[in-house]
């Protein structure tokens, strides 16, 4: 047994023991803290993974308590069976918010969170069926056969094994397929959507997960405390929540849960023994956490979890490669797989492309070349569906795919590499190939969160691992992406594009930074894949390179086609070398 | 309805509107020069008229101490800076901004605090030191944060917010303040009265954003900062000191903020806490322009108010869920124009 895993079973230990040896108070700061953790933790899954911030996880926290309490009130459910209900409530209440807003940048989403965690406020307090601003009270216990929890220690361990199952789930779904691409998700939606996810979907769902954790703290509380007002869920409690997590570290589950201890303890220490000092006018906490988080910001805007990380970084285990079982089924050699027809974009005045034509065949290497601002990256996003045509039409294996999203081209094999490098920096070389896999090894929500789904997430990596080997990065498999150097990050997005299994490569300039030996690997590897029967678009400004690699050559200026043919006519064109070098 | 109070409810809705507009084209220059949502701008509204509460009783109001205190702070910070980097450049500016000016509106608000010092003397000093507040709150609170992202600044600004609404239970207790307004009836519009408070608000309004229009249009300064807004990284190349310019329109958010909170302490009772709403919903006006546009900004602020007018009367209970609960379709909308915001935001 290794140190680590010695110290994880002391502390659970400490935690599961900690009715036997801890007195009232601390068992009720306890309880305080593990409900505050829950909702805490959601937030780490919104601010840290994805980069988002929400104001209004107390008002779902607040929904999620006062429909279960109504329930058991007014209808007499079972506090038990209340659960579903509450939970139900604030996850429909999420979905509402987040669908509403999630489409907008940041900035909008905290707004739309604080004018619902203060709507709900003042909702609460309006409302007579829930007791307004008296709140609702004689809400029934918690019980168990034989055993009432109506005490802060009785109720003690189903806090616990509560805040044990958010934070498993939560480690189980960061750790998958899904959680992978949610991960992307700050990055922006390039890499997901190139990669065939539905980005919006992903943020929506991350977000309504968010709000009902914050409904299950929500229902805990109900059943601790047996009384609930519209205080308990103010705006400044949904403030404080952020706080929270951000004290404690919105990069890492854990964070949450000591975000929650420091806050809830430094706050009972200063509302209880400091503010004597001071006299009741004095709100020393507000002014300290205000401070506190200023500081942070702006010297250590990790918060705690970084300071302990330390302690606590298991070793990824190596991952074997292993082929996929199952190819693209790649068309005929020689037939039509790509054809550009009279596309055109526009920005505004400025015409990037214009009129250009051409077709791609299959098992071939073709190469788009051209001088810098000829539109050679724009007629790549115009392929790939991040930009639409203006007019004209491209249609991949005869179906037209100019009117088609990203998501929708990726998901009929087109895969793509980014001339910026496009990586999750915080995740290993491994993990980052694996994005590419999305659609092949996802499982669903639920399956993910329960870790049901093992052997295909294992299937996954393993591939992963086959795709890093193919193109020669295995060896760092387990280094993080933003270690390698520029060149290999190319290679390495070559890697993620082929785990998506691909008919169609779409590479923009694959060769930019690699050392004349890489190069080679970099081109053998080409070739290797046009055996196999891959389709290869590149654009590459390295003649030697597309001397090495390319069947056909497009020479595009202005944004319109100068002429295409093989290598070495392109050498040997008079058009081609005054639009490289001048008129001489 | 009658029409008396038909007519009451839109005097309400002018005046209040127009102090949201205030607030909605203050915060969208801020917004765009700084990137900084500037929430805390509700406990500067709410300084002012408490520190002229406290000044008319003679009393020395709570936020010169923490302008001098904050002020030091600034130049600490300023002093460390300038020996990491073995300068001595902006050392006075510093001197004057984080020292002098501080200890000179202290000696001022200290003399102002006799009892035969004429009100409008008493009404300056007792705005000065909300005003000075803010371009030292900028470098201490956000200077600092220069290269971080709109999300973390919208945090810090928040924690700001908490901090100060802190301090504003410190310094001015729980209790409300409602001050003397100019109540005579100005004139008569059909049945309906206007008083003197209502021409004063609305009177001042239009000078101030008057005033705003004269200055970005036509003034230097006005113009650096609205290249700073148009572009940062452009606007340094050409010279212009982006934290002197965030600094400036710091200071002119803290001149229309206690202005607001000098014309609005009549017609309604303020607490410590009150700006923060206010400050809320002179920005959900300024949302309704998207943050960018100043007359739809305008024009969000006045429907809001008009929102709030008429839901207090028929439904008080439900006004202020009624006023943010709009804010969420008005999202909406906002995001259908523009579905392409995501990614915007990753240019940053």
């Amino acid at each position: 047994m290794s140190k680590l895993r010695a110290a994880q079973i002391l502390g659970l230990a400490a935690f599961v023991l900690a009715p036997a040896y801890l007195g009232a108070y601390p068992i009720g700061v306890l309880d305080y803290i593990l409900v505050s953790a829950i909702i805490a933790i959601g937030l780490v899954l919104l601010t840290g993974i994805i980069g988002m911030v929400s104001l209004g996880q107390a008002g779902f926290a607040g929904l999620g308590a006062y429909t279960a309490a109504y329930a058991a009130v007014n209808w007499g459910v079972n506090p038990w069976l209340t659960l579903p209900i509450g939970l139900a409530a604030s996850a429909v209440g999420a979905a509402i918010i987040g669908g509403v807003t999630l489409r907008m940048s940041g900035q909008f989403l905290v707004l739309a969170t604080l004018a619902w965690g203060i709507s709900f406020f003042y909702l609460a307090g309006a409302l007579p069926m829930f007791g307004g601003q008296n709140g609702f009270g004689n809400i029934p216990s918690l019980a168990v056969p034989g055993l009432v929890l109506d005490t802060d220690r009785s109720v003690y361990l189903v806090m616990l094994a509560s805040l044990l199952i958010v934070v498993w789930m939560s480690v189980n779904l960061l750790d998958s397929t899904l959680g992978r691409m949610i991960r992307s998700l700050r990055y922006g939606t390039a890499i997901g959507e190139s990669s065939g996810a539905d980005t919006f979907a992903l943020r929506l769902t991350v977000f309504i997960i968010a709000g009902t954790f914050a409904g299950f703290s929500g229902w805990l509380y109900t059943f601790l405390l047996h009384f609930i007002d519209p205080g308990a869920f103010s705006l400044d409690n949904g403030i404080q929540y952020l706080f929270m997590a951000v004290i404690g570290g919105v990069s890492n589950v854990w964070g949450g849960l000591l975000g929650a201890a420091a806050y809830t303890i430094t706050d009972r220490f200063l509302s209880g023994y400091v503010q004597q000092f001071f006299g009741q006018t004095f709100n020393i906490s507000a002014i300290f956490f205000g401070v506190v988080m200023l500081i942070l910001l702006q010297t250590a805007r990790g918060g705690i979890w970084p300071f302990l990380a330390g302690f606590y970084r298991p070793k990824p285990a190596k991952v074997a490669p292993l082929a996929p079982p199952d190819r693209a089924v790649m068309p005929e050699p020689g037939s039509l797989v790509l054809r550009v027809e009279n596309a055109v974009k526009r920005f505004q005045g400025l015409v990037a492309v214009n009129n250009l034509s051409f077709d791609v065949d299959a098992g071939r290497i073709q190469a788009l070349i051209g001088p810098n601002g000829a539109g050679k990256s724009t007629m790549f996003n115009l392929i790939t569906g991040i930009l639409g045509v203006t007019s004209g039409k491209i249609s991949f294996l005869g179906e037209t795919i100019s009117t088609k999203t990203s998501r929708e081209i990726a998901r009929l094999g087109v895969g793509r590499t980014f001339q910026h490098v496009k990586l999750v920096p915080t995740m290993t070389v491994l993990e980052n190939a694996a994005v590419g896999g999305y659609l092949r090894h996802r499982s669903g929500l639920f399956t993910t969160m329960l870790r049901l789904n093992r052997r295909r997430e294992a299937q996954a990596l393993a591939e992963a691992a086959y795709q890093l080997e193919r193109v020669g990065l295995l060896g760092s498999q387990s280094e993080l992406a933003s270690s390698l150097s520029l060149g290999q990050q190319r290679i390495l997005e070559i890697a993620r594009a082929l785990a998506g299994n691909p008919i169609l490569l779409l590479l923009d300039e694959p060769a930019a930074g690699l050392r004349a030996n890489e190069k080679q690997q970099l081109g053998e590897l080409l070739l290797q894949l046009r055996a196999e029967g891959m389709t290869i678009l590149l654009v590459e400004h390295d003649m030697a390179f597309i001397r090495q690699v390319a069947d056909r050559v497009v020479v595009v200026q202005y944004g319109e086609k100068l002429t295409e043919g093989s290598v070495a006519d392109m050498q040997q064109n008079q058009k081609v070398r005054e639009a490289y070098l001048g008129v001489d | 309805m009658n029409f008396t109070i038909f007519g009451f409810l839109i005097q309400n809705t002018l005046s209040t509107g127009a102090i949201y507009i205030l607030l909605a084209l203050t915060l969208v220059s801020v917004a765009t020069v700084t990137r900084i949502i500037y929430v805390p701008i509700g406990e500067i509204m709410v300084f002012a008229p408490f520190s002229l509460s406290l000044l008319m009783q003679g009393q020395m109001p709570g936020p010169v101490w923490l302008l001098l205190i904050i002020g030091v702070l600034a130049l600490a910070m300023d002093g460390v800076e300038m020996l990491r980097q073995r300068s001595r450049h902006g050392w006075r500016k510093a001197l004057l901004l984080y020292l002098v000016m501080p200890l000179v509106i202290a000696a001022g608000t200290w003399a102002a605090t006799g009892a035969d010092i004429p009100f409008l003397i008493k009404l300056a000093a007792a705005c000065a030191a909300p005003v000075a507040l803010n371009p030292v709150l900028f470098r201490i609170a956000f200077q600092p944060l220069a290269s971080a992202t709109r999300l973390i600044l919208l945090i810090a600004s928040i924690a700001l917010h908490f901090a100060l609404a802190g301090l504003g239970l410190y310094m001015f207790g729980p209790s409300g303040l409602r001050t003397p307004g100019l109540n005579s009836v100005a004139f008569r519009l059909g049945r309906i009265p206007f008083n003197d408070q209502f021409l004063l608000i609305t009177g001042a309004s239009i000078a101030l954003i008057a005033g705003l229009y004269l200055f970005f249009g036509f003034t230097l300064y006005g113009k650096a900062l609205r290249a700073t807004a148009i572009h940062r990284r452009g606007a340094r190349l050409v010279g212009i000191d982006t934290d002197n310019a965030a600094q400036l329109i710091f200071t002119i958010a803290g001149v229309v903020a206690a202005i607001s909170g000098i014309l609005i302490g009549p017609i309604t009772t303020l607490y410590y806490d009150s700006g923060f709403l206010l400050g809320l919903k002179g920005f959900a006006g300024a949302i309704l322009g998207g943050l960018a546009d100043y007359p739809m900004a305008a024009l969000g602020a006045l429907s809001l108010a008009g929102f709030e007018s008429f839901s207090s009367f028929y439904a008080s209970e439900y006004k202020d869920v009624i006023v943010f609960a709009l804010l969420i379709p008005i999202l909406l909308y906002r995001s259908w124009r523009q579905p392409a915001h995501v990614e915007e935001e990753n240019f940053e």
